[in-house]
């Protein structure tokens, strides 16, 4: 199935800026959430060709002030600078970040929010050297309502 | 993921009977009507021939010489009979012999469901002797497919391939088989699949548009349809030509749409496309309503977009979702099967005849034919012409026979000129433009159609890239009849070098083979017509011939088939010469 979804990006070279797939609200109903920077005309043709395959429910698509959404991202600093380095307390302070774990080698900072302040944080603990980061695909939830529910049932009593 | 579950009834209440998975295949091809298949053994697929080897009575196995054989065949039977086309392979090659076929199936909307062995379960991924990732290689070309490792599931998986393959906008649909699933046990139980959750085959067309596409036709002055495979594929043939009838509408074809509308019918006004007819392409920058029926408005239909039938309200008829909006925008859709739309349209269609816009029609067509047709097809010039053989072919079979083209200028020539009388009697490798089509398509197309005349005619190119098959017809002692019109080069290719390459004709010379001793060495009767005088005594002979016939024809060797749109250029730029 993602094989399916990712190659109608791939054959039209439109490069996916982040892709999660997860369980949703629905047992047995996994959810895509892509995102791409595309016109609206392509996004439409897009949508068309995804919602064609036989397996997909219904193919949405919205613009970013459409969606509530947030990114997760992991980074591993090394321990000396913690107490070393005052501006890194700062830092974790002022970008509400959680500190997951620290041992006697390094420590590791979760942050959730938007791409942004993920990027700002990551420029401002840059400096001090990161010893590994990654971030998550954009999850999101639309604020308008998804039918999937009633899609569903709908297909049952055909 | 997770699979979905097809939505199933019991048909009958029976005791479950356990049985091996390939015997349980076999059950699922008899259920589905299947009585004729075509492939090729292997190692991994060996469990389903033993089976195949019991069943021979109910299901006959044709053995192709190759596995893209056995899948164009399954094209040709499926692209006559209207059924589904059944293909078998085994695991590596020869599955990954398919997927050109499958690929054609899929951009020609065909219902064809491919059958292919695979390793056995636990060897997954070991990069075993022939494991090939054919679920992968496959996913962008197929309707759908899904790799069956359990025995217990090929009665669902099966009906669910059937289903999917054949509903809706028909395509390819691949289902692989572990080993082990075939020899393992099951409780075999088979019901037809009905429904897949989130599949919707057959959109419901809405009364809106049905209104709105009704009163542009009747408002119209000048309408024109475009029809394509989508009427031979919802059986829209009578509907289609009760349209034109009652609004007196001029109507052309796509290449996939030939033969929906008899040839000879005085509203059919001939091709669109690169190579279509002078009117049909000139004038829709000219009809103020243009009505496109089951066609998806392909760039060598259209040519250039951003000067195709900018003047004229759009209307869609069209059963994919996919397709609205897609090249052209249109300004009226009507999502559903071409038939259902056309039937709740024409009660809503007033009388009309559009005489003059008709003469429109007629003046170009005077003029391409004193340009092209009169050259073609009743040729003064010492060499043969492509188009004079099919115009002897359509006499000698007053145009009843299903003609099976290859790709390339005897396909564009063979499409201009053919006649047809009844429909899906064209058949020819359009969107994928599959070279080695015709041969193994024209098998099929004469088993899905044994009383009709089936003439294969294929260029000195196609021919040989799946000349194999000639064993395959020898074997079945498959009447077809097999004209190559010889011209020693690839020809279409060879007229791009010529119109923009400066003639500099690289690989498209072709010295070939003697094809008379070729057919001859397969047991095939053949011959061979070099000059005019012998053209119509040997057509002749090969129609009324009960068996195999092979027939050469050497052509021209540098003709060029006109009209052209050169690739990328307007419609209103068709150039007869």
């Amino acid at each position: 199935m993602l094989n399916r979804i990712s190659g109608i990006f791939l054959k039209r070279h439109i490069n996916i800026e982040s892709l999660n797939v997860s369980k949703s609200e629905i047992e047995g109903v996994s959810k895509f959430t892509v995102v791409v920077f595309i016109t609206e005309d392509w996004t439409r043709r897009i949508v068309a060709q995804i919602e064609k395959q036989i397996e997909v429910i219904k193919a949405f698509y919205h613009t970013d002030d459409e969606t509530i959404y947030q990114e997760s991202a992991l980074f591993k600093i090394a321990s000396h600078l913690l107490f070393d380095e005052r501006r890194i307390q700062n830092i974790i302070k002022d970008s509400h970040a959680q500190i997951v774990t620290v041992s006697r080698d390094f420590f590791v900072l979760a942050k959730t929010g938007r791409r942004e302040e993920i990027d700002e944080m990551y420029h401002r603990l840059e400096p001090f050297g990161i010893m590994q980061f990654v971030r998550s695909g954009r999850i999101a939830v639309s604020k308008a309502e998804m039918r999937i529910s009633a899609l569903l049932k709908e297909f049952e009593h055909k | 993921m997770e699979t979905l579950k097809a939505k199933n009834i019991k048909v009958k209440n029976q005791t479950p009977l356990k049985i091996s998975g390939a015997e349980a295949l076999i059950h699922c091809l008899l259920a589905e009507g299947v009585d004729l298949i075509y492939g090729y053994p292997g190692g991994a697929i060996m469990p389903v021939y033993d089976e195949l080897y019991k069943f021979q009575d109910r299901l006959t196995h044709v053995l192709t010489r190759h596995e893209q054989g056995a899948v164009h065949a399954a094209q040709g039977y499926a692209r006559v009979s209207g059924r589904v086309g059944v293909a078998v392979a085994t695991s590596g090659p020869g599955a990954t012999n398919l997927v050109t076929g499958i690929a054609d199936a899929q951009i020609d909307s065909t219902p064809v469901v491919c059958i292919t062995g695979q390793v056995t379960r636990h060897l997954l991924g070991s990069d075993a002797f022939q494991e090939t990732d054919i679920i992968g290689i496959s996913t962008p070309v197929t309707k759908w497919n899904y790799q069956i490792t359990k025995a217990s599931e090929i009665p669902e998986i099966m009906a669910k391939a059937f289903y999917i393959a054949r509903s809706g906008r028909p395509g390819p649909v691949l289902i692989d088989i572990t080993k082990n699933a075939q020899f393992d046990e099951l409780e075999f139980e088979y019901a037809p699949c009905i429904a897949v959750r989130s599949y919707e085959p057959y959109p419901q067309p809405d009364p809106k548009a049905i209104e709105a596409a009704a009163a542009l036709i009747n408002e119209a002055k000048r309408p024109y349809i475009v029809f394509g495979q989508g009427v031979i594929l919802g059986q829209a043939e009578t509907q289609l030509k009760k349209l034109v009838e009652k609004a007196g509408i001029p109507a052309a074809w796509t290449i996939l749409g030939l033969s929906a509308l008899e040839s000879d019918h005085p509203m059919n006004v001939g091709m669109v496309g690169m190579h279509g007819n002078y009117g049909p392409n000139l004038l829709t920058n000219t009809c103020d309503v243009l009505i496109a029926i089951g066609m998806r408005f392909d760039d060598r239909v259209t040519g250039d977009l951003n000067t195709y039938a900018k003047q004229a309200k759009i209307i869609h008829f069209e059963i994919d979702p996919a397709e609205i909006n897609k090249n052209v925008k249109v300004d009226v859709a009507v999502l559903g099967n071409a038939r259902e739309s056309l039937e709740l349209l024409l009660p809503k269609i007033r009388k009309n005849r559009h005489e003059a816009w008709h003469e429109e029609f007629r003046e170009k067509y005077r003029e391409e034919f004193e340009t092209v047709i009169r050259n073609d097809i009743h040729p003064t010039k010492e060499g043969l012409t492509m188009g004079e053989v099919v115009e002897v072919i359509n006499q000698a079979t007053q145009s009843r026979a299903v003609l099976v083209t290859d790709v390339g200028q005897h396909q564009m020539i063979t499409c201009r000129y053919a006649r047809f009388s009844q429909t899906k009697s064209n058949i020819t490798s359009g969107g994928l433009g599959t070279m080695g089509f015709a041969l193994p398509a024209a098998i099929g197309a004469k088993m899905a159609a044994a009383d009709r005349e089936v003439v294969a005619i294929i260029g000195d190119g196609g021919y040989q890239m799946n000349i194999q098959e000639l064993a395959t017809i020898f074997q079945n002692q498959t009447a077809i009849k097999i004209v190559v019109l010889n011209n020693d080069h690839l020809g279409m290719v060879r007229q791009w070098q010529e119109l923009f390459f400066e003639k500099r004709y690289a690989s498209t010379v072709m010295t070939n083979p003697d094809f008379v001793k070729i057919a001859e060495g397969y047991h095939i009767r053949a011959s061979r017509v070099v000059k005019r005088e012998e053209l119509k005594a040997r057509v002749e002979e090969m129609i009324q011939s009960g068996e195999p016939y092979f027939l050469e024809v050497k052509v021209e060797k540098e003709d060029n088939v006109f009209p052209m749109i050169p690739s990328g250029a307007s419609v209103s730029d068709i150039r007869l010469k």
